[in-house]
């Protein structure tokens, strides 16, 4: 077995026997391994990577990274690189830009690897996890004061086809900020998205100086699809390298996860696959695991990971499999709305359906503030009455409503214009939580049910809420 | 030991020939890593292995070596507290000898084999014993004591007992045939334990949740199933039920859920004290832990491992409690695996034995009178986890549960939207054992317990009606009356259905406390219906202060609770009362 494996990295097949659109299928190969990387050179001399995807006998089915365009049964040559997807990595890598499978384009000096590592990763041990704990400030008063992110956690954008869902992980990359004062590092991934929006991030952190601690990979839309299947991957490896090796906290975010999942069903069809639900695979829970999955914290270890996947739900429908998958596996969702964005609020984050699991995790007495999990269930509750109170109002109208109610509605709208809506200001959280009590203050103080009695007699003062600014919504 | 050659790699199904004499789930060696993977199809000399571990690097040619023996575990002293992947590896050991993150091809005991257990005899020299009797104890935690029993199919004469401490592999009793009795036996987790016969559940699973203790009760030895979408609070609804249900063993099954989430676990359970023993929570807890990034086949395995655990402890006597989070990522394992092996797919995608596999499943649960001479009753009671795509319970996961499961405990994802936790709704559950354990209740919980429980049930059936006609005329347009009823149901949801899991006065809530409460606020109903009659106004009734003593009743420990609450419902009779006289 031992010769024959030396042997295999020089030995080139002409066999292709066939080529289904990404697919590749070889004959008469020998020793072929599963999930193994393969080189394949075009008729022209263009050479293109690829990935053993099956093998029955002597046939390797392979799926290609790239185009298949000027691919020929006859000319190919496929060679066996006998090792399966890695990727170099190196602290050098901050600051620098990269395609989908790991390859600088940015045209800066060759990376030098300090540690090559396979980007399939294996599952961390149940048993070694620590706990996600701390907060991470992200500057938008939606997230930290009612869903905070927490070190080691994932939480995802669930965005709309035209929303300001790249914006607000501009923002999020720029304004990010550990407390702690620990080294944070931000490795995004960029998945089939457009040029424009590709120069959309590049100016925007190269405007904010956030780019030297940034790691950006770009697979652009016109770029292979199957390409995609390996970026966040290969994104995740030199964050866990960054985290676990070097004791840094980073922030990875992918985008757009919508186009990962589209590239999983094109090559599932392509391999005529039983398909699930809408075409899409019936693995794709667990292959979209293997990637969530890779966030969290390790006993022993200083550095996290941290993860914003961002998706686009097809249709605004939230229970469209990739929604509905991603959040049975990450731990809360952050949920864009079309009628907040067409209000002009910025971020136009729809709280109601929103959640961060960990929150409890990362809040309180010590991390941030004694009243804050306090405050965030009172302003859900007051802001969720409003909001069931507008359709009331469209159908009775407002005269029939009690003085409660009329406050309710007032609030709603407040609460929109003052504390979603805060275009690029970058907020601390305290200053999120004193405008959280501006707004709790604009209510009658017995109605107020979800917060210690301490705190509102602490924080509770109706005349600052004569600060807020609201307009007739 | 039969030895192919892989001639097929597939994702986690991988087909190897010259097996011929492989049977149909033994266990099998993949590769020169040593793979673990089970058979799952036999066609001539070729065996078709479902790999338990990821199969990057597989080559064809590679060996393939059938062990001839099915999935079996280990099931002796040194379970309990421990934490195992879907195929009883010990998790804790994997990660001493490889590191952070689970590496493949390696194995270790189940059971700690250095460490030593005191053996304490049940039987003597010339004593006949039969399949499922208690030949000795060990005292495996302070408060769980660990019967050695014979194991199934094995009965003889006694003719040699030690005693004294062991490890698992030393035999302790001998029989006159030579067999050996050990304090550990191994089992097949695919072959349900053998029991004498399944008894009728009649004493209430208590879970310290007040709208499944009051409204959609349980009985041990029954199973239920908590659909939701995402967020609506399965996992916090299925972990609070492993803190504090009235069980003597817990077993929590993490199939292809979160990691994280495993890891709350394993930091809270060590901490939480159990109120009834006063040893921490994690001594009578198991965790089979298979999260949704590690190997598929081995996740479909890990409910396995978790119910034939649950039976040997049910064997020994005692009431066991499965937690399953979440049988739907079983069944998708069962489908991805089932489209490996290119079956006809049946409905979305499942394998059309997707019913009857879950109702061999759930048919494993239950009260029952274990083997042995004497008699002894354990029971089994499950609670399933299902995560419907999209929420929308229509899918075969959660039709095919129903129409097995005893009780269904339906999360709503508007109420979790509204924070209202947990967001079982009162709509749509229900529960079949209501009335075989109605007579319990009545006995040691109240007499009126079940016209209390069925009163507010129909004030909440109400309430949906009346916010109908609100939706369409607005709340002001009601009758007074009808808004006394408003008034009330607000009150049951708001002060009674809503419990905070994280409190730590209100995560568990004892039955009686439970009853108390309610009764408080029906007869704040009452009394609200009475002084309205009198032609006292609504308004100056629901002003009262004595509104806000009845949404802090959930702040008043279980222990207080009888004193407290009497004390709250006859205040609440005079006080409402003395509206009138005015």
């Amino acid at each position: 077995m031992a010769e024959n494996r030396v042997s295999l990295a020089t030995t080139e097949y002409r066999t292709v026997e066939e080529v289904a659109g990404p697919l590749v299928f070889v004959n008469k190969v020998k020793g072929a391994a599963y999930n193994e990387m393969v080189e394949v050179t075009y008729a022209d001399g263009t050479v293109r990577y690829g990935q053993v995807i099956e093998l029955s006998g002597d046939l390797a089915v392979v799926q290609i990274f790239g185009p298949t365009a000027g691919l020929d049964v006859d000319k190919t040559k496929v060679r066996f690189r006998g090792e399966v997807a890695k990727i170099g990595c190196s602290l050098n890598l901050l600051g620098r830009v990269l395609n989908g499978l790991g390859q600088p384009i940015d045209g800066g000096p060759e990376v030098f690897p300090e540690e090559e590592r396979e980007v399939v990763g294996s599952p961390i041990n149940p048993w070694s996890r620590e706990e996600p704990r701390d907060f991470i400030q992200t500057g938008i008063s939606a997230i930290d004061g009612l869903n905070t992110l927490v070190r080691g956690q994932k939480l995802p954008i669930f965005s709309g086809a035209g929303l300001p869902a790249n914006e607000l992980a501009a923002q999020i990359v720029k304004n990010a900020k550990i407390l702690g004062g620990e080294e944070f590092a931000i490795v995004f991934a960029a998945m089939g998205i457009t040029r424009r929006e590709a120069a959309f991030f590049q100016e925007s952190f190269a405007k904010s100086g956030a780019l030297e601690r940034v790691v950006f990979f770009l697979n652009l839309a016109d770029d292979p699809t199957v390409e995609r299947l390996l970026t966040p991957r290969c994104a995740l490896t030199v964050a866990e390298f960054f985290a676990f090796k070097h004791d840094m906290q980073v922030l990875v975010i992918l985008t757009d996860m919508t186009n990962y999942c589209e590239a999983l069903r094109e090559i599932s069809t392509a391999r005529e696959e039983v398909p699930g639900r809408r075409g899409y695979p019936g693995y794709m829970y667990t292959d979209l695991a293997t990637i969530y999955e890779r966030a969290g914290r390790i006993k022993g270890k200083k550095g996290s990971v941290t993860q914003m996947p961002i998706l686009t739900m097809p249709d605004d429908d939230i229970t469209h499999p990739i929604p509905d998958l991603t959040g049975y596996i990450t731990e809360g969702q952050i949920v864009l709305s079309r009628q907040l964005h067409r209000k002009g609020i910025f971020p136009p984050i729809d709280v109601l359906p929103c959640l961060s699991r960990l929150m409890n995790l990362g809040i309180g007495e010590g991390r941030t503030r004694g009243d804050h999990r306090g405050v965030a269930d009172q302003l859900y509750a007051f802001y969720a009455e409003g909001v069931d109170l507008r359709r009331l109002v469209a159908i009775v109208g407002e005269e029939a409503l009690t003085e409660q109610d009329r406050m309710a509605l007032k609030f709603a709208d407040a609460f929109e214009q003052n504390f979603l809506d805060q275009k690029d200001e970058n907020r601390d959280l305290e200053y999120t939580l004193e405008l959280g009590w501006k707004l709790i203050s604009m209510m009658p103080r017995e109605s107020i049910k979800r917060i210690k009695e301490e705190y509102i007699e602490k924080y509770y003062n109706p005349e600052k809420a004569q600060e807020l600014v609201i307009s007739e919504g | 030991m039969i030895e192919g050659r892989i001639v097929k790699v597939s994702g986690p199904v991988v087909s190897a020939e010259g097996m011929t004499g492989a049977k149909m789930y033994d266990i099998a060696k993949v590769g020169e890593l040593g793979l673990i993977g089970e058979i799952v199809r036999l066609d001539g000399d070729v065996a078709i292995v479902q790999v338990y571990e990821d199969t990057s690097g597989l080559r064809v040619g590679e060996p393939v070596v059938c062990t001839g023996e099915p999935l079996v575990l280990e099931l002796g002293p040194g379970l309990l507290s421990s934490i195992f992947d879907g195929i009883q590896r010990r998790l804790t050991d994997i990660a001493e000898m490889y590191g952070d993150f689970v590496v493949r091809g390696v194995t270790t005991d189940a059971l700690p084999r250095d460490r030593v257990w005191a053996f304490q005899p049940l039987v003597d020299v010339g004593m006949e014993v039969v399949e499922g009797d208690v030949v000795g104890e060990v005292q495996e935690t302070t408060h769980i004591t660990h019967r050695i029993m014979v194991p199934p199919g094995v009965s003889g004469r006694v003719a040699e007992v030690k005693e004294g401490e062991f490890t698992v592999d030393e035999p302790v009793v001998i029989l006159e045939d030579g067999t050996e009795i050990r304090m550990y036996q191994t089992w097949p987790v695919r072959v349900p334990r053998p029991v004498k016969r399944k008894e009728k559940p009649t004493v209430p699973f208590i879970t310290g949740t007040r709208i499944l203790d009051t409204f959609f009760p349980i009985a041990q030895g029954g199973y239920s199933i908590i659909p939701g979408g995402f967020g609506t609070g399965k996992t916090v609804t299925e972990t609070t039920l492993a803190k504090w249900a009235d069980a003597d063993i817990v077993i929590y099954v993490a199939c292809g859920e979160r990691g994280n989430e495993i890891t709350e676990v394993l930091t809270e359970f060590p901490n939480l004290i159990d109120p009834k023993t006063g040893v921490p929570l994690m001594q009578r807890t198991i965790l089979v832990a298979n999260t949704s990034n590690m190997p598929v086949a081995a996740r479909e395995a890990s409910i396995y491992t978790g119910i034939t655990i649950a039976e040997y402890y049910r064997d020994m006597g005692y009431n066991v409690a499965l937690m399953a989070d979440s049988t739907s990522r079983w069944g998708e394992a069962l489908r991805e695996v089932s489209g490996r092996l290119e079956e006809m797919p049946g409905e979305e995608g499942y394998p059309a034995y997707l019913a009857t596999r879950l109702a061999d499943f759930y048919e494993r649960c239950g009260r029952a009178v274990c083997l042995g001479s004497d008699d002894r009753v354990g029971s089994i009671t499950a609670i399933g986890a299902v995560s419907p795509p999209g929420g929308d319970f229509s899918e075969p996961m959660t039709q095919n549960s129903l129409r097995i499961t005893g009780a269904f405990w339906a999360l709503d994802t508007s109420l979790a939207h509204r924070r209202h936790f947990p967001a079982i709704s009162w709509i749509k559950s229900y529960t079949l054992y209501l009335d075989q354990i109605e007579e319990w209740y009545r006995k040691n919980v109240a007499e009126d317990w079940r016209e209390v429980r069925d009163r507010a049930m129909s004030l909440l059936q109400k309430e949906v009606e009346l916010q109908e006609i609100v939706q369409l005329v607005g709340p002001d347009a009601l009758p007074d009356f009808a808004k006394a009823v408003l008034e009330t149901t607000r009150m049951i949801r708001e002060d009674f259905l809503q419990q905070f899991a994280f409190s730590d006065v209100d995560a568990f809530c004892s039955l009686r406390k439970g009853y108390l409460m309610l009764k408080v606020i029906l007869t704040y109903y009452d009394c609200l219906e009475e002084i309205l009659v009198q032609g006292v106004p609504l308004r100056q009734a629901t002003e009262h202060p004595i509104k806000n003593e009845i949404a802090r009743m959930k702040e008043i420990p279980s222990e207080e609770a009888e004193e407290k609450l009497t004390d709250l419902m006859q205040r609440v009779q005079t006080e409402l009362r003395s509206l009138a006289e005015w």
